[in-house]
């Protein structure tokens, strides 16, 4: 029997061949992390069909969530959150045009937004447990506000400190403009979260309040 | 003649030396084959968990194991056999052939596909460290609420089991993500959408569907973990959480998890079929459409799990109606694996033995489901031995027929050496007698009233004898796995060296040695055609000129 290994190396006779995925404008990362936020997209999808579930369900009292939010501080850290998807993408733009210093001030930028929304997480939370003595563990809203709510903050954090390790890399110059794949899919992770909050803020703060 | 490379008759490395190399490899064919040996072993232990419990039930008022015990061995097959052996062998299988049937030198991300790997056995390493709480959980591999709930299972094994599954779960999705991006952005110049191998084809569906699948069971596992360590409500009607919840969360896992396994195995009779009848797969565009359908039908039928639960009229005829429809595809492609053997030159080598059983069983598997699928009859066979014998009619019958023929037709590729045929045939002949005589029984013990999972049942309702059938079967079944792990172990020495393309196969996995050298092909390949290695043997006819 004999052995095809290197047979395909004559180009010749394949004329109409169009090479597929070579050319593409994905790479393999890009694909990666589009299809990782599929994944997101039914791991967000299951917490919130499970919130919208047990709207006003709970069979415990208060408190409840008609009761518990101050909205003005939940909307000034959406703000922070919701124009950090302009400042990452006014970054990224930066670095497309070669523009190093414009790069780290709008990343930097965007990182200050998201730590600002994780700090208004902390003092809602601080509120709620504090004041109000709603814990994962009063009431079934508690269980499903918590468990909705802190896993999107843990998605925050982890983009903060994937962003906050592409800044220290383009600080020193190990990303620039030659090699942006990192900061593309950083970015749209980020716009990711970005939108889940759109759906977790309207879901929690407007509908079931 | 051109043999597997000849090892230079140099000092071998030192066992340490080699161990090594293999922990830390990110070489896409090493992490298939782990995958493959991680599932072997928990096939072997899930198996014998079986044998428990069928010994358990040879008669009536037995007492032969305790019933907590009886009760942790059921879990643990379940949850072994689906998240530790199944998913796992299915893992390597399509961690290894895929890259090289689409001309790729390894996955998209080497390194994550390491991870997978560990994370998986990690996870059922887990899930068994619950042994090491005094006993095994005793939930049922479903799990359902609020049987799980700290107040009914108290001790940790059902923690250690939800991490357990979390664990591997994470490991399921980086491999499915992994495989997705490498055959959306690896595949050789030439080979378009369309031109995809059906195994290839079938298995980039199939981890389609681990995308969209296993997220869910993620997040309703960390809900249960949070009821049971945080003292939160999701499942607690008391405090107006919902088990009803757990089950539609569960089954829009679970239903599709069926897909998950089936699809590979569909992918490897597509392309055993045609090179063991040496034709083309008999309508290749409707084989790859019906995949498809079937990926997506799957995910709109989970709550025929749940007839009996009591939803509303109109969801059940939605669930029942949506469950006959994928019988539609799934007999689509019967049919074309029928007309692709009708008419060829059959090969009866052991992975064309297999395929028949698989497309026989297959069939009567997939009846038993439409059958189930009937809300009325349902209600009187939900959580019946019926559903017992038919869910391990698709799952032995279909996927694991159809795995063992794919594992057959590439071990000479993995290994570079002939597995014995004989071995092979007593496997065979062995497991279709074992599997008849076990679970056709069960369809009978079911009709006639026995529940699933029942530790044991009285001398007067006429079970005993279809029980004692049940269990002969399992222990004629259970040689017939060792044999296969025999046979894989044997003929590694004592093969017959198999040459590159022993089958005079048709895709691009023959196109390189056996084994394969870690880069797998010297030059990427160009393919024109769905069976590039037909137009390099048969230049004056190549298939291009007709697809």
């Amino acid at each position: 029997m004999s052995s095809y290994a290197g047979s395909f190396a004559a180009p010749g006779g394949t004329g109409d061949v169009s090479p597929v995925a070579r050319h593409s404008a994905l790479t393999p990362a890009h694909v990666g992390m589009l299809i990782f936020l599929v994944t997101e997209v039914a791991f967000f999808g299951t917490l919130i069909m499970t919130y919208v579930y047990f709207l006003r369900q709970s069979t415990q009292g208060e408190p409840n969530p008609s009761q518990v939010f101050h909205l003005p501080m939940v909307i000034a850290a959406s703000v922070c959150l919701f124009s950090s998807s302009a400042t990452i993408h006014l970054a990224e733009r930066a670095l497309r045009q070669g523009r190093r210093h414009g790069f780290l001030g709008w990343w930097g930028l965007t990182i200050a937004l998201g730590i600002t929304f994780l700090l208004g997480t902390v003092r809602e939370w601080a509120d709620l447990i504090g004041t109000w003595g709603l814990t994962i563990s009063r009431n079934l809203f508690g269980s499903t506000y918590f468990t909705l709510v802190g896993f999107h903050a843990l998605h925050v954090t982890i983009g903060v400190i994937t962003m906050a390790i592409v800044f220290g890399l383009a600080a020193r110059r190990q990303i620039t403009e030659q090699n942006m794949t990192g900061v593309e899919v950083v970015s749209w992770y980020w716009h990711f979260v970005d939108g889940v909050w759109v759906v977790v803020f309207t879901l929690v703060y407007v509908i079931g309040r | 003649m051109a043999t597997a490379i000849e090892e230079p008759a140099l000092e071998r490395p030192a066992w340490s030396a080699t161990l090594h190399e293999w922990i830390t490899t990110v070489d896409h064919k090493k992490i298939g084959i782990m995958y493959i040996l991680v599932a072997l072993v928990f096939l072997v232990i899930g198996g014998a968990e079986a044998m428990v419990m069928r010994f358990q039930l040879l008669w009536a008022e037995s007492k032969a194991v305790p019933p907590d015990f009886f009760n942790q061995v059921m879990t643990m097959h379940g949850t072994t056999m689906i998240f530790f052996a199944a998913m796992p062998i299915l893992a390597g299988v399509a961690n290894y052939i895929v890259p090289l049937q689409i001309g790729a030198r390894d996955m998209a991300f080497p390194r994550l596909n390491a991870l997978g790997l560990w994370a998986t056995l990690f996870g059922g390493v887990l899930a068994y460290f619950s042994f090491a709480t005094g006993g095994a959980p005793a939930i049922g591999w479903f799990a359902y609420a609020p049987l799980t709930e700290r107040a009914f299972a108290r001790s940790a094994a059902t923690d250690f089991w939800i991490i357990g599954l979390l664990v591997s779960g994470v490991g399921s999705l980086s491999g499915a993500v992994n495989l997705v991006t490498t055959v959306l952005t690896l595949r050789c110049p030439g080979m378009t959408l369309r031109k995809i191998p059906l195994y290839t084809w079938m298995a980039f569906w199939a981890n389609v569907q681990i995308l969209f699948a296993i997220p869910p069971l993620t997040a309703s596992l960390i809900m249960l973990l949070f009821d049971r360590l945080l003292g939160a409500h999701f499942f607690d009607a008391q405090a107006g959480g919902s088990p009803y919840l757990w089950q539609h969360l569960f089954w829009f896992f679970g239903h599709p998890e069926v897909y998950i396994l089936v699809l590979p195995a569909f992918g490897m009779v597509s392309d055993v079929i045609p090179v063991f009848s040496r034709k083309v797969i008999f309508g290749y565009e409707f084989m790859a459409v019906a995949t498809i359908a079937i990926a997506f039908v799957s995910f709109g039928v989970w709550a025929h799990h749940m007839f009996c639960v009591g939803m509303t009229r109109p969801a059940d005829v939605y669930f029942a109606a949506a469950s006959l429809v994928v019988g539609i595809p799934t007999g689509i492609k019967v049919f074309n694996w029928l007309a692709t053997v009708y008419g060829g030159h059959l090969r009866m080598a052991a992975p064309m033995l297999f395929c028949f059983g698989f497309l026989s069983m297959f069939v009567i598997g997939g009846l038993t489901g439409i059958m189930l699928a009937v809300t009325p009859m349902n209600f009187q066979l939900s959580d019946s031995y019926f559903v017992v014998g038919h869910f391990h009619w698709v799952i032995i019958g279909g996927i694991l027929m159809g795995l063992f023929a794919g594992l057959y037709y590439w071990y000479p590729k993995i290994t570079g050496r002939m597995y014995s045929e004989r071995l092979a045939r007593w496997q065979f002949w062995l497991l279709l007698i074992g599997f008849l005589l076990t679970f056709g029984p069960m369809h009978v013990s079911g009709m006639l009233g026995m529940p699933r999972r029942i530790y044991t049942y009285p001398v007067d309702r006429g079970w005993e004898l279809w029980n004692q059938l049940s269990s002969l079967g399992a222990f004629i079944q259970a040689p017939s796995y060792l044999i296969f792990v025999w046979n894989v172990i044997i003929s590694l020495k004592k093969g017959q060296p198999a040459g590159d393309d022993p089958w005079d196969g048709w895709t691009l996995e023959w196109a390189t040695t056996s084994p394969p050298p870690s880069y797998n092909f010297e030059t990427i390949p160009t393919v024109r055609s769905r069976r590039p290695l037909w137009d390099l043997k048969h230049p004056d006819d190549p298939d291009w000129k007709y697809e």
